[in-house]
């Protein structure tokens, strides 16, 4: 009998270690041999510790489990989801980034190869530079990390550039609240970000790369340190890459809890050692990144999208999506919601279908009220704007923004007041202080929504021209974005900024 | 502050010697710096004053420049922490989900009346943005391990184990 109890951090934030230990407890005192896997994630939080058995006619899934429901599981008298791949939230994704991870046991580079790993690095090391850059450009691969720039036109800049020594760098930071599907992927199949840089490296030339990942994530950092020295032990890392003779290794490097070094220049600064500053562009990371040398900086699902790319074909990616958006989105739905979890498919399915439908509106029961998209510097979207669909161009039209893709959805309690304040302190805490509008301004913004809290309806405009002031002025999205979020919940939904607040405290 | 220095006592504060050896390990990395602070941070709990000038030295920066990177950073510390550290999440995702009502819950049954140490050093409480943890809010981590959902249960098991 072999059993799947996840190794994710959310599953293990529910109890999943207990419950692997309870399953390996009664097992052993009823003298029952079984097989225990820590796979990553299936993705659907709402039902983790999500544990799955097979007992030889494939693997049926059941939970939420507590170490409580153990015997009834190992009895197999518990009732059972059925398979996975049967569960409404499953069986409607489009799995491409997101294929493995769950179902392989992240640390087995041979359950890895034997679910279509290491096909498209295969294939790439057949192909000439020029070529594999294209490939990429052809996917319509945009990056994942927020900004949306095509990743294949990055690569070529890095591929043409000059220079001795280039690094990829991978963007692990994911500082944004409502996103996870970078650790869900660290987590559940680290090798597909291995294979991924390994890809981007022998693409643009490159024989070194660092994982950045933020230190608020010891599990991933954990597992993808495990998989870099088993990649490098079986030859996918190291001086010849899988035979080929070409060159590629990997580094973890460790944030230290700057929500800002996720900006990819201020990451390269606190990589090399220094404060996290954000740069002035030009120049572009990709001509004088890290340490002043060409480099690729790309997010963690970008990267870990590569390999499909290359094991399917551009052209297979590219068929799916909606406009300029091609390809897969890993929605991460997240906040006060039914269902919540890791939701990959094609760019297309519109915000009302995704809160409404897939998750199946607020884990409270009270209505929706907005629903922030992109992070922590995404724009708060009321219900009106529920049939927006999910693609950069498309959002953008709207006011809002895609980001990471992560959404946190809120209820009719929210005070979005309280949120645009949470905004503008945030910016205020985490500014790198290299911009006046930025951190100066968020504090006035701080001060301008207390203001309006105290019923003084001059501070409106103030705070409208501070935005714009913030907006225009600010080098990075940090100040140039949190604008959306304070903006969206005051244009959106007025009432809150109203000064009803002195009668109700 | 004060709390943290009375745990600070109980352990021998770091050697010239053992300092070093932990700069030396990293001293070849390209960008070795934030290396060596989660290598000192890690072995002494925080970032000892004392490990600036030696780290100024042999990496051939000034010590302001040090000084700089330390500050920077919100996971170094300059004095110790408590004998546990319990981060919990005020990111949006947690918020929707009362995060505030049970960190101000927990902090008031920690006798706490802002983020910081318990007079008897048994805990540090700290904010943290964004655990990752955003469908199983509201998130905390205890000592480097996550917990989701927090509701008056688990808070209560989390407290009995912070105080033991
Ligand atoms: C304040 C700020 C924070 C950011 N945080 C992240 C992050 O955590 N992860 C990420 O991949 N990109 C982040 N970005 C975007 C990066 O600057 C950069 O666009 C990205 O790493 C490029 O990779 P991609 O093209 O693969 O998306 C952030 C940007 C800003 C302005
Ligand atoms: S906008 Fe803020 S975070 Fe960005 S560079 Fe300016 S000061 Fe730094």
């Amino acid at each position: 009998m072999k059993i799947w109890v996840p190794l994710d951090s959310a599953a293990i934030a529910l109890g999943a270690d207990e419950v692997a230990a309870a399953i390996a407890a009664q097992a052993a005192e009823r003298g029952v041999e079984i097989e225990l896997i820590r796979n990553g994630s299936r993705g659907m939080v709402w039902l983790e510790p999500l544990v799955e058995i097979d007992r030889g006619a494939g693997r049926e899934a059941f939970g939420p489990i507590a170490p409580r429901d153990v015997p009834a599981l190992l009895d197999g008298t518990l009732p059972g989801l059925g398979p996975v791949e049967s569960i409404p939230f499953f069986a409607r994704q489009t799995r491409l980034t997101f294929a493995r991870c769950g179902l392989i046991e992240p640390l087995s580079l041979q359950d890895y190869a034997a679910h279509g790993g290491l096909a498209g690095l295969r294939r790439a090391l057949t192909m000439a530079a020029p070529e594999i850059v294209d490939e990429v450009t052809r996917s319509g691969l945009r990056g994942r990390g927020g900004a949306g720039f095509p990743t294949g036109i990055k690569w070529n800049t890095v591929l043409n550039a000059p220079g001795e020594q280039k690094y990829i760098v991978c963007n692990a930071d994911e500082g944004d609240s409502g996103t996870f599907a970078d650790r869900m992927i660290m987590e559940g199949d680290p090798f597909s970000l291995i294979e991924g840089m390994v890809i981007a490296g022998i693409g643009v030339g490159a024989t070194r790369g660092y994982v950045y990942i933020r230190s608020e994530y010891p599990v991933a950092i954990d597992v993808m340190e495990r998989a870099i020295a088993i990649a490098r032990h079986q030859g996918v890392l190291g001086s010849d890459v899988l035979g080929s003779g070409r060159a590629f290794d990997i580094e973890v490097r460790v944030g230290a809890g700057a929500y800002v070094c996720g900006e990819e220049t201020s990451l390269l600064n606190s990589l090399e050692g220094k404060r996290g500053v954000v740069r002035a562009k030009p120049p572009l990371p990709a001509l004088e990144g890290f340490l002043g040398r060409p480099t690729v900086v790309n997010n963690v699902i970008s990267l870990a999208t590569v390999p499909v790319i290359f094991e399917k074909g551009a052209q297979h990616y590219a068929e799916f999506g909606l406009g300029r958006s091609r390809g897969t989105v890993t929605l991460q739905i997240a906040g006060n919601v039914r269902r919540g979890g890791l939701f990959e498919t094609a760019f297309g399915l519109t915000l009302g279908e995704i809160v409404d439908d897939i998750a199946g509106g607020t884990a409270s029961g009270r209505p929706v009220k907005a629903v922030q998209v992109g992070g922590p510097l995404g724009a708060y979207m009321p219900r009106e704007k529920f049939d927006t669909p999910m693609g950069y161009e498309e959002f953008d039209g709207q006011g809002g923004l895609i980001g990471h893709a992560g959404l946190v959805v809120f209820d009719d309690s929210a005070d979005m007041l309280q949120l645009a304040r949470f905004a503008m302190t945030f910016c205020a805490i985490e500014s790198c202080g290299k911009c006046t509008p930025c951190r100066i301004g968020a504090v006035r913004g701080v001060e301008t929504i207390d203001r309006i809290a105290a019923g003084d309806p001059d501070a409106i405009p103030l705070l409208t021209d501070l935005c714009d002031t913030m907006r225009d002025g600010s080098l990075c999205a940090l100040g140039g974005f949190t604008p959306y979020p304070v903006m969206s919940a005051l244009t959106h939904f007025p009432g809150d900024f109203a000064p009803r607040r002195k009668a109700a405290a | 502050m004060q709390s943290a220095q009375a745990f600070a006592s109980e352990s021998p504060s770091p050697t010239e010697e053992d300092i070093r050896t932990i700069v030396a390990a990293h001293v070849d990395r390209e960008g070795p710096l934030l290396p060596i602070l989660h290598g000192l941070q890690h072995a002494f709990g925080h970032i000892p004053q004392s490990a600036l000038p030696l780290i100024a030295g042999m990496l051939n920066i000034s010590r302001a420049e040090v000084h700089g990177v330390v500050s920077f950073y919100h996971d170094f510390r300059d004095a110790p922490a408590g004998r546990h550290v319990l981060k919990l999440c005020g990111a949006e995702a947690c918020q929707s989900m009362g995060a505030d009502a049970i960190g101000a819950e927990i902090l008031r049954a920690l006798g706490l009346d802002r983020h910081g140490t318990t007079p008897d050093g048994a805990v540090t409480v700290e904010p943290v943005y964004c655990l990752g943890l955003c469908a199983c809010g509201p998130a905390a981590m205890l000592d480097g391990r996550p917990v989701g959902r927090l509701d008056a249960e688990r808070m209560t098991t989390l407290l009995r184990e912070v105080r033991a």
